[in-house]
């Protein structure tokens, strides 16, 4: 049941992601993140992470893609013809990659699968049934600092992104 | 009945490849934008993925903080493009060669 719902997640998640690349019109390429976000926020419940699975749908799939969306519509990009000219430099760095992963994954799949059991030993900061009070507390306890300084890199990206898109800052119309 | 880790890497690794491929390959400034947002969903499938393998809540509590840059990252990216598009109404990468040799 379990390789499942993997299998249906995973085989959703590699397509649209794959279509997001593919589709030439922007607006299918976010509408297909769209479906894959939808289908990571499965996978992360099925991992035990539901508070993670919540704010994937919110902040990805609600603020984020409709920021992209918004763009889209006020540009109005047209469809583009081709691809970049520099596909053979990809296919020459990725091709290579996909291949040496698929060998490293298939080769050591066995040793890591019989040895996974192993690995637990005494863990800190248990994944309790509550999933969101455990993660409330390890937030503001332990990742406190890089808390803040995440505000701090709120912050700076909206000023910095309101400076960039004002038409003119400093101008006489507010 | 778990699924083991190496199924989540490999489907990490192909998100990952796709959206360094759509990097690379597209044009459109936007759908650039867009393949590194798979990266980084592809950095946090991992994170979640180990997360629940060790029981130890630090991997999700790190895809908070991706999530943070990302939002950094659109909010001040879509800005860019945003003020490209009002100089040179276009967003095909290849028009924006002010900063070329």
């Amino acid at each position: 049941m379990a390789y499942l719902f993997f299998g249906y997640f995973a085989g959703i998640i590699a397509i649209s992601s794959m279509l997001v690349v593919a589709l030439r019109n922007p607006v299918y390429s976010a509408l297909s993140l769209l479906v894959m976000f939808f289908h990571v926020a499965g996978l992360y419940i099925t991992l035990h992470a539901e508070f993670l699975a919540a704010v994937q749908l919110i902040v990805y799939a609600g603020a984020i893609l409709v920021l992209y969306l918004f763009v889209v519509m006020i540009l109005n990009v047209k469809e583009d013809d081709r691809y970049h000219s520099q596909w053979r430099i990809a296919a020459f760095i990725c091709v290579p990659l996909l291949i040496e992963s698929i060998v490293l994954l298939s080769g050591g799949s066995r040793a890591t699968t019989s040895g996974n059991r192993l690995l637990q030993t005494e863990p800190h900061g248990m994944v309790v049934p509550d999933n969101t009070l455990a993660i409330g507390q390890t937030l503001f306890s332990t990742y406190l600092f890089p808390f803040e300084v995440a505000s701090l890199v709120l912050l700076v990206a909206m000023i910095g992104a309101i400076v960039i898109a004002k038409r003119d800052i400093g101008g006489s119309e507010t | 009945m778990t699924i083991p880790i190496s199924y989540y890497l490999i489907l990490s690794a192909i998100v990952f490849l796709t959206g360094v491929v759509g990097v690379l390959i597209r044009r459109n400034i936007i759908a650039i934008l867009l393949s590194v947002e798979l990266m980084l969903n592809a950095t946090n499938i991992n994170f979640v993925a180990f997360s629940d393998q060790f029981q130890d809540l630090g991997g999700q509590v790190f895809v908070f903080f991706a999530l943070t840059v990302a939002a950094a990252e659109v909010a001040v990216g879509l800005a860019i493009i945003i003020a490209l598009h009002r100089s040179k109404s276009t967003i095909n990468v290849e028009e924006f060669n002010l900063l070329k040799w």
